[in-house]
């Protein structure tokens, strides 16, 4: 078993529809990326420009970094593919856990300091 | 033996330990590493009440007392009770899911090896100028460089080092779980000391690591200057409370959720019945998982946070009482109407259930926060987590070990000496608690070395030292029961000697390396059950005979470990005056752990098969 192992394979065994589900795979990385660095661009010239007021931006870039989280985590790594339910599943009670942990630190530690 | 010729043919024994990934080989050196921290603190704990037996007595030191208090309940909860559930964890999921080992045999003997280094370094503080001495939950400033001493750095390394070793372990029961289930073994259908398992793992993994970040920022105050913690530089104690009990109070939840499912293995077994409301038990365990993270500012009540926060927390507390009641429900209607048998096993479970709820209901009465103001820190506290730490879990442990001993070792404990000494160890608890609820109300605070008499606390406190050394005989009597039966016991050839339900006792005694020569299939809930019911009482192969593929035993988690410890070791001796550089031990540790893993990334390691002829005749000698 362990000799098998090492050895290459000489062509690859995956079907003609394999492939282009590959192929339609790597096209929406590439989407979900560029639409990543327009969001981050986005992000940048928000808190760059004299224009906007910091009541608009923060939320704002808030929002973008929401839209950002959601891309990563479901194109980017692949929770929005079949048989993804477990890591769904714990991504979002980890996410369910600590934001309240994290909301209610930030008023109790951040406003009454304690 | 044949059974003995494949994996361990060549090693000595020790050696064969030292290098072990087998799962059961590991639960039994969690169990053992367990008992011998078990024993440590209770021995401290015996001290103390006597040192607390009558007023204005001299056996200890108040130095030592604090120093005892502290370890007594670091070691309990972190490097007792935890590895004993751990032991459990290891033996029976595999086996009651169908698998032939954890998902990675190689990080379940790491997560042993860390646990074990960590337990060492801590206790080593008591040869290097004394035990921490700031309670088990080390508040700041008490534990701050300015006014502790040098044990807290053992307790913020050796804790470190041990909770890694937490932390791999649930990840890998995690992954166990999820993947590792034989054919038709549904996620509803597996036996619920695998769901609390399971919650439990995920517990850990989102609580150990914000103890992690406490401990790490604790370190760089003590050992780098820094000033998270020191209000005159910027920082702010009460963070600290805030990171701990985050972590800590899941950490009741990370310890309680094992008993649960122990006692929910244990009852239907002896109730020859299958468990009451089995879906709910599930939901429950979730609920309580998931409420366990909302309520951890109840520890903080009269830190004066405010009354809206107080509020939402007392009733996220209160909440809990729901799925808990399930649960309690359950168990009772499980037994109700079944063919009991009393024995020690189900002795201990069964009075598991009302000794929970009397922990369970001075929970809600603490969860109220206007009156939390007269419990705070009093004995009332002491009682009420005494009474779910050992009401419940010691309890549920005690339970599940005569309950799987025979599969374990291959013979059953002994069954007079185990009534005898649940009679004692249960007498004994509630004399040593019960009376320590009046002692908080009437106004004995805790973790005070003494008092002074004529306070009417004098005849209570005296009760309760007595029932202590009676649980402490009852364990006595716990140990010679091992010892005797170990040398007279009869042993067990049957697979099932309880004419229990679910998958673990559906392999031989002893079990096989391989645990399972053939996954069984799985038809229905406690499989075992339904095939004695609708089949022959064997379980169906979901595959042919075949040759096994078996992990080889590694000495790399070993030495990880090491590195650590002596890298943890390092740290602390930058404020001990040792004749060695502190750089030094952090640099021999570093090459030692790195080294380890860098070698255990190169060298390829496949594993072993067992051949086909070898397996029938293991199978043939087994049955």
């Amino acid at each position: 078993m362990a000799e098998d192992m090492e050895q290459p394979f000489e062509k690859s065994s995956m079907s003609n529809e394999e492939k282009r589900k590959i192929n339609r795979e790597q096209r929406v990385q590439m989407i979900a990326f560029a639409v990543m660095i327009g969001l981050t661009l986005l992000a940048f010239i928000a808190a760059g420009s004299d224009m906007l007021p910091g009541t608009f931006t923060i939320p704002f870039i808030l929002l973008l970094a929401v839209v950002q989280l959601f891309l990563q985590l479901y194109y980017f790594m692949h929770l929005k593919d079949k048989d993804h339910g477990w890591p769904n599943s714990f991504m979002i009670s980890g996410l369910v856990l600590t934001a309240p942990t994290i909301v209610a630190l930030m008023l109790l530690i951040g406003i009454v300091k304690f | 033996m044949v059974s003995e010729a494949t994996n361990t043919r060549q090693k000595s024994v020790l050696w064969d330990w030292l290098t072990t990934v087998d799962h059961k080989k590991i639960a039994i050196l969690y169990l053992i590493a367990g008992t011998l921290f078990f024993l440590k603190a209770g021995a401290m704990a015996v001290m103390m009440r006597v040192q607390l037996i009558a007023p204005e007595m001299e056996f200890i030191s108040g130095q030592t007392f604090n120093e005892f208090i502290t370890m007594h309940g670091t070691i309990m909860l972190f490097l007792a009770v935890t590895p004993i559930l751990f032991a459990f964890m290891n033996f029976v999921v595999p086996l009651q899911i169908g698998a032939r080992d954890v998902a990675f045999p190689f990080v379940n003997a790491l997560g042993f090896w860390l646990f074990f280094f960590g337990g060492v370094l801590l206790s080593l503080s008591w040869f290097f100028g004394g035990a921490p001495d700031a309670g088990w939950t080390s508040y700041v400033p008490l534990a701050s460089r300015e006014f502790g001493g040098i044990g807290i750095d053992f307790y913020v390394l050796g804790l470190q080092v041990s909770g890694l070793g937490t932390l791999v372990s649930g990840i890998n029961f995690i992954v166990t779980i999820i993947n590792m289930r034989a054919p038709g073994m549904t996620m509803m259908r597996i036996p619920l000391f695998c769901w609390t398992t399971l919650v439990t793992s995920i517990l850990i993994v989102f609580a150990f690591t914000p103890l992690a970040a406490g401990l790490a920022l604790l370190m760089l105050d003590r050992i780098f200057d820094g000033q998270f913690f020191i209000p005159g530089e910027g920082g702010n104690v009460v963070i600290w409370q805030h990171i701990f009990w985050i972590f800590g109070h899941p950490e009741v939840y990370i310890l309680v959720l094992p008993a649960f499912g122990m006692i929910s293995e244990v009852i239907p077994a002896f109730s020859k019945k299958r468990l009451f409301g089995y879906t709910a038990m599930v939901f429950a365990t979730l609920i309580i998982g998931f409420l366990g993270f909302m309520v951890w500012v109840h520890h903080m009540f009269t830190v004066g946070i405010g009354p809206i926060a107080n509020s939402v927390f007392a009733i996220a507390t209160m909440v809990i009482g729901v799925p808990t009641g399930i649960k309690i429900f359950n168990w009772l209607f499980t037994m109700w109407g079944g063919k009991l048998t009393f024995n020690t096993a189900m002795l201990f479970a069964a009075s598991f259930v009302p000794t929970f709820v009397l922990g369970g209901v001075t929970g809600v009465m603490l969860a109220m926060a206007p009156v939390d103001h007269l419990y705070h820190d009093t004995y009332f506290v002491v009682a009420h987590f005494h009474y779910i730490i050992v009401g419940g879990i010691v309890l549920g442990i005690f339970a599940a070990l005569f309950y799987w001993y025979p599969k374990m070792f291959g013979h059953k404990l002994n069954e007079t000496l185990g009534k005898i000494m649940f009679w004692l160890f249960y007498i004994g608890f509630h004399l040593t608690f019960f009376v320590q609820h009046i002692l908080g109300l009437i106004g004995m605070p805790r973790r005070v070395y003494t008092y002074l008499e004529e306070q009417g606390m004098d005849t209570m406190n005296f009760i309760s030292s007595i029932g202590a050394f009676i649980m402490a005989a009852a364990v006595v009597i716990l140990i010679i029961n091992i010892i005797y039966s170990a040398l007279k016991a009869e042993r067990i050839t049957v697979d099932d000697p309880w004419d229990a339900r679910t998958l673990e006792w559906a392999t031989h005694t002893p079990v096989p390396e391989y645990n399972f020569a053939q996954t069984p299939q799985v038809r229905s809930l406690d499989p075992l059950f339904y095939e004695k019911i609708h089949g022959n009482g064997k379980m169906k192969p979901a595959e042919p005979m075949d040759e096994i593929h078996m992990p080889n035993g590694s000495f790399i988690p070993f030495m990880m470990s090491l590195g650590l410890f002596i890298v943890g070791f390092g740290f602390i001796s930058f404020h001990l005056d040792l004749f060695i550089s502190p750089y030094i031990w952090i640099a021999v540790g570093g090459i030692i752990t790195f080294g380890s893993m860098a070698m255990r990334s190169i060298k390829d390691d496949h594993g072993y098969h067992i051949p086909k002829e070898t397996v029938e005749e293991m199978e043939k000698e087994l049955s």
